[in-house]
């Protein structure tokens, strides 16, 4: 498929819920998060249980916002970094909505939406999916750098992996109960598995910024649409390196964002306060602050039209250490704000 | 895309100024040196307790790497090695912090499969090549010595 999806009915995000650790909280985004636990456990003895604790606990938060059971959603599409996504299926999976499981790596929200808008898109049947991301910085690092009490230095250009989650209920727009003033995916384009080049797992920004330009560009030139056409361009977590990679690849093809590009991974930590070198990234960052910062703002209608695109490095350790390259994807979802009450 | 891959990678080798390696040093030397002075001090204090000067080496070595595993154990030791970094991964420190340092994180898939399995994760190598040389270069004197 090639082609920018558009949906005649689309897509509305009727509910959402973030969560964080200690650093995000501390972070400058810290307030807007729905809740957090200042010691990363979430209740739990080892950081995988964590994960699943955080996991179930965001879309039950986000159940409980919009006044639902799970018994009432359809179908739920979900990811995280851990082997068979283990964190999502032990915990969100646990509510016994059908489930699919995601692997795109931190791109795994925005690859969550996509399916999530083009299943209800497609089935009738359907009335309301839910899509649920986490990452956590403690079992993310054990899985797959080094132990968590190693006393090493990390590259500047090294990102730190989020303690978040972000879940999101979706519904067509034209059902009854979707509220009028929620934000709505009204088109996607998937993105494609680029080959970066890079091959230093310490650099993350660099292995995405290549599949986040590929995408933003094949967009502007299905659509004929330009940046100014949109408020904010938001990545998911390229990190200050990432970004500033990805205007320069924008600027070599002829596109200059205007001042209009944010980044998750950037906004999620105050760089002199937090140790986090280039910034934040793992499937929970995007997907928090989508949910506690831009959904929210989309809502208010201090933001119009958002272009959001997850990033996901798709890297095996094994693979890197045999040589290989990582692959970047940066699928993109259009985000508008609802139509005020009553014009439905 | 216009993507020039090679010319990117260019690119990103250039923009990644690398780690401020002036700061890096001074660092290194402030707390590699604190370090072997915290050596000496103890060394000298063994021996002012009448231990002989063999003894108190390796007791020096034995106290600086019981602190390491202790300060990696209470959460400290990574937060300093952040700043000290070649300063407290060179000496025995560092090995020290290698070892315990997986054993903690792995706790929790068990004492054998989890600890027992993967303590040597990171000071593997290390070990492996020390020995290693070490039998080689045990090997090469044995011979030298039968002609000299």
């Amino acid at each position: 498929m090639r082609k920018v999806i558009r949906f005649s009915d689309p897509v509305s995000i009727y509910a959402r819920a973030s969560a964080v650790g200690k650093t995000e909280y501390d972070g400058p985004l810290g307030a807007l998060f729905d809740f957090h636990d200042g010691t990363d456990r979430f209740g739990a003895d080892t950081w995988e249980k964590s994960e699943e604790s955080l996991s179930l606990a965001v879309l039950n938060f986000a159940l409980a916002r919009a006044g639902e059971s799970q018994d009432e959603i359809d179908l739920l599409f979900a990811g995280d970094l851990q082997n068979q996504c283990v964190a999502s299926s032990s915990g969100c999976g646990t509510l016994g909505i059908p489930y699919c499981g995601l692997y795109g790596a931190c791109s795994t929200s925005g690859e969550g939406l996509l399916l999530a808008s083009l299943a209800l898109a497609a089935a009738p049947s359907l009335s309301r999916a839910a899509v649920v991301t986490t990452s956590h910085n403690a079992a993310a690092e054990r899985q797959f750098r080094l132990p968590l009490e190693y006393g090493g230095q990390r590259s500047p250009t090294a990102q730190w992996t989020a303690t978040a989650g972000g879940a999101f209920l979706l519904c067509r727009s034209s059902e009854p109960f979707a509220p009028p003033s929620a934000p709505r995916i009204v088109a996607c384009l998937p993105g494609r598995a680029l080959d970066s080049g890079v091959t230093d797992g310490a650099n993350m920004g660099a292995a995405m910024a290549p599949a986040a330009a590929d995408t933003i560009l094949r967009y502007f030139s299905l659509t004929g649409e330009s940046p100014s056409d949109f408020d904010r361009i938001v990545t998911g977590d390229l990190g200050a390196e990432g970004s500033a990679l990805l205007s320069e690849l924008l600027r070599d093809n002829g596109l200059d964002l205007r001042g209009r590009h944010r980044d998750c991974g950037v906004l999620l930590f105050d760089p002199l306060k937090a140790d986090v070198h280039a910034g934040g990234s793992g499937c929970g960052c995007s997907a928090s602050v989508l949910s506690a910062l831009f959904l929210p703002a989309l809502e208010r209608k201090e933001l119009r039209r958002v272009l959001f695109l997850a990033t996901g490095a798709l890297m095996s350790p094994s693979c890197l250490l045999q040589g290989e390259s990582i692959r970047g994807i940066a699928p993109l979802i259009v985000l508008e704000s609802g139509k005020t009450g009553g014009d439905k | 895309m216009n993507f020039d891959r090679r010319r990117y990678l260019e690119r990103v080798k250039e923009r990644e100024s690398g780690s401020p390696v002036f700061k890096n040093c001074f660092f290194a030397y402030l707390f590699g040196g604190g370090i072997c002075a915290l050596g000496q001090l103890l060394l000298s204090l063994y021996l002012f307790w009448g231990l002989s000067e063999r003894d108190a080496g390796t007791l020096v070595t034995v106290t600086l790497i019981f602190l390491s595993a202790c300060l990696t154990g209470i959460g400290v030791f990574d937060s300093i090695a952040r700043i000290a970094g070649a300063g407290t991964l060179v000496p025995v420190t560092g090995f020290a912090n290698a070892v315990v340092s997986p054993a903690l994180d792995n706790k929790s898939e068990g004492l054998v499969t989890g600890v027992g399995a993967k303590i040597f994760t990171v000071a593997g190598p290390v070990l492996l090549y020390a020995t290693l040389s070490g039998a080689l270069y045990g090997v090469i004197l044995y011979v030298v010595r039968l002609f000299l």
